[in-house]
């Protein structure tokens, strides 16, 4: 049979995108940000990300190993929930936390739903807002041995102070390891854009609406500085380029995709504006994740001359 | 006797009202942030879930079949009413933790539904019994949902009575577990787990039929019930 030619139906030119390729441009993006992370808070910051990456691995081979799937261990998908979960996560946790953290997502969120391409909500924001509401201490703790500030730059907003918006951009600031560098963060995405892992209509229009929300909402009006602060604060740039554009958790139309992010953009600025805590990045994209069947149920396309049939 | 344990049997294990009939959800996830409150929960609807079968299934030949349920509902009310005093006389702790639940066993499905299904059919004893039995797998239910709950929300088990057990001072609670959240987790967790163990059972069942022996078997090629290497 070798020696025959391969007759087959096209297509004939294949791309070599697997879910590996895609993973491994993902973490590829985000390194720049980790690095920063690692940077600015020290080497106790990498040994979250270690554990948090490390217990993702062991919590994924451990589930499949033991009831007896195929191992996906090596197509980077537990890699990058680990890596998202573990940058979400303040620089000085105990490293119980991201050990708990990672075996959630995994277990809980990931695999008992199903496995890759099967969960509901996004992984790593679950498991943060997990963390997030049994361990408010630890998860809000942002001070470290060296005295670096305690509040974030979002928590003095909230309680009506200015933040140096500069050090935001860049990262000089206080925040969970992976969020504090928009600089970073923004080339990551452009990265993926460029490699066409993501589409850029969730970012972009999750942004505006958030941008446009804060101006009506926010009570200081079209105020640039209070603006940019908020864009560049929290996890909502992390958020709006790495995780609501997570395949599975995403709408599959493009009109799903704008109604997604717009849903993204309000439920962050009511979480940040009226919620308890500062961030609301995590809460926001857990809830939209939750609405996305509903909303592929609605944009779902017609097929064509469909629409002179009388549906009883 | 047999049809009597039968009964009993059925509601703990072979239709817990909880696990696999999935009734009464409301106490079940509201109520059981720790295993004394489960425990009191389940009982206190145990005992109203007794009573009302044994007088419905008494009085089921006189209560008209088109206002049957106004009927049952009178009936349970004026039983949860006299719960509900008893409790706030002798439990006061149960009571203001149970708070508006306790009145709320007036509409708990469990009831309705084993009035409705069984006491409106059978006579009073058996209907007594079903009760028991019902009351049990809820109250075991409740407790165990109860137990988790408290152990990793909050470290300690049937805190506040004799039984007291608490973790030692290193662990750290994972509060979600007492919040609503980790009510649907916990009940996630259990019914996966029961249903694991049922389709492992079933599963052996099956290969017994043939023995299982599908090495030797000419047919095995074509079995679906062929064991999996």
């Amino acid at each position: 049979m070798r020696e025959l030619w391969n007759v087959s139906s096209s297509p004939h030119v294949r791309a070599w995108d697997g879910t590996r390729n895609l993973m491994l441009d993902v973490v590829l993006a985000l390194m720049p940000a980790a690095a920063f992370g690692i940077y600015r808070f020290g080497i106790y910051s990498l040994c979250v990300l270690v554990t948090a990456v490390g217990f993702a691995l062991l919590t994924e081979y451990t589930y499949e190993a033991c009831v007896g799937k195929e191992s996906t261990l090596w197509d980077g998908s537990a890699l990058v929930t680990g890596l998202l979960l573990g940058m979400n996560l303040p620089p000085f946790v105990p490293l119980w936390i991201p050990m708990l953290g990672s075996i959630f997502a995994i277990l809980a969120v990931k695999q008992l739903f199903g496995g890759i391409g099967q969960n509901v909500v996004n992984p790593a924001m679950a498991a943060r807002c997990f963390l997030l509401i049994s361990f408010a201490d630890q998860m809000n703790r942002y001070s470290g041995a060296d005295g670096m500030s305690g509040a974030t730059p979002l928590e003095i907003l909230k309680n009506g102070g200015t933040a140096d918006t500069a050090a935001m951009f860049t990262g000089f600031t206080t925040g969970s390891i992976g969020e504090i560098s928009t600089l970073a963060l923004l080339a990551g995405g452009i990265y993926l854009l460029v490699k066409r892992v993501i589409d850029w209509v969730i970012p972009i229009v999750y942004l505006g609406t958030f941008a446009l929300f804060i101006v009506l909402f926010g009570g200081r009006g079209a105020d640039p500085g209070y603006l940019a602060a908020q864009l560049c604060g929290g996890g909502l740039m992390i958020g709006a380029w790495f995780m609501a554009t997570d395949y599975t958790t995403s709408p599959v139309t493009e009109k799903g995709r704008v109604l997604y992010a717009l849903f993204l953009g309000i439920l962050t600025g009511i979480f940040r504006l009226w919620g308890a805590s500062a961030g609301g990045v995590s809460y926001a994209i857990v809830t939209a994740d939750l609405l996305v069947p509903l909303i592929e149920k609605i944009t779902i396309p017609k097929p064509f001359g469909w629409e002179g049939q009388k549906d009883g | 006797m047999n049809s009597y344990l039968e009964r009993l049997y059925n509601g703990i294990v072979k239709e817990n009202p909880t696990f696999i009939l999935m009734l009464g959800m409301c106490p079940t996830l509201a109520v059981t942030t720790s295993a004394f409150n489960g425990l009191g929960m389940g009982l206190s609807t145990m005992a109203v879930l007794v009573v009302s079968n044994l007088i419905i299934s008494a009085l089921r030949n006189l209560i008209p079949d088109k206002v049957r349920i106004p009927a049952y509902i009178v009936i349970v009310a004026s039983l949860v009413t006299v719960v509900q005093l008893l409790i706030q006389a002798y439990i006061p702790s149960l009571y203001d933790a149970l708070g508006i639940y306790i009145p709320l066993i007036v509409v708990n499905c469990i009831i309705l539904g084993r009035a409705e299904a069984y006491a409106s059919k059978n006579p009073p004893l058996l209907a007594g019994f079903d009760g028991i039995g019902m009351g049990l797998g809820f109250s075991i239910a409740l407790t165990c949902m109860g137990f988790f709950r408290e152990l990793i929300g909050a470290g300690t088990v049937f805190s506040g009575t004799p039984f007291a057990y608490s973790l030692p001072e290193i662990y750290e609670p994972v509060s979600i577990f007492v919040l609503a959240p980790g009510a649907f987790l916990v009940l996630a967790f259990i019914i996966a787990f029961l249903n694991a163990m049922n389709i492992e059972n079933n599963g052996r069942k099956k290969v017994e039929g043939c023995g299982g022996a599908c090495g030797s078997c000419g047919k095995a090629e074509n079995c679906d019930k062929r064991r999996k290497l």
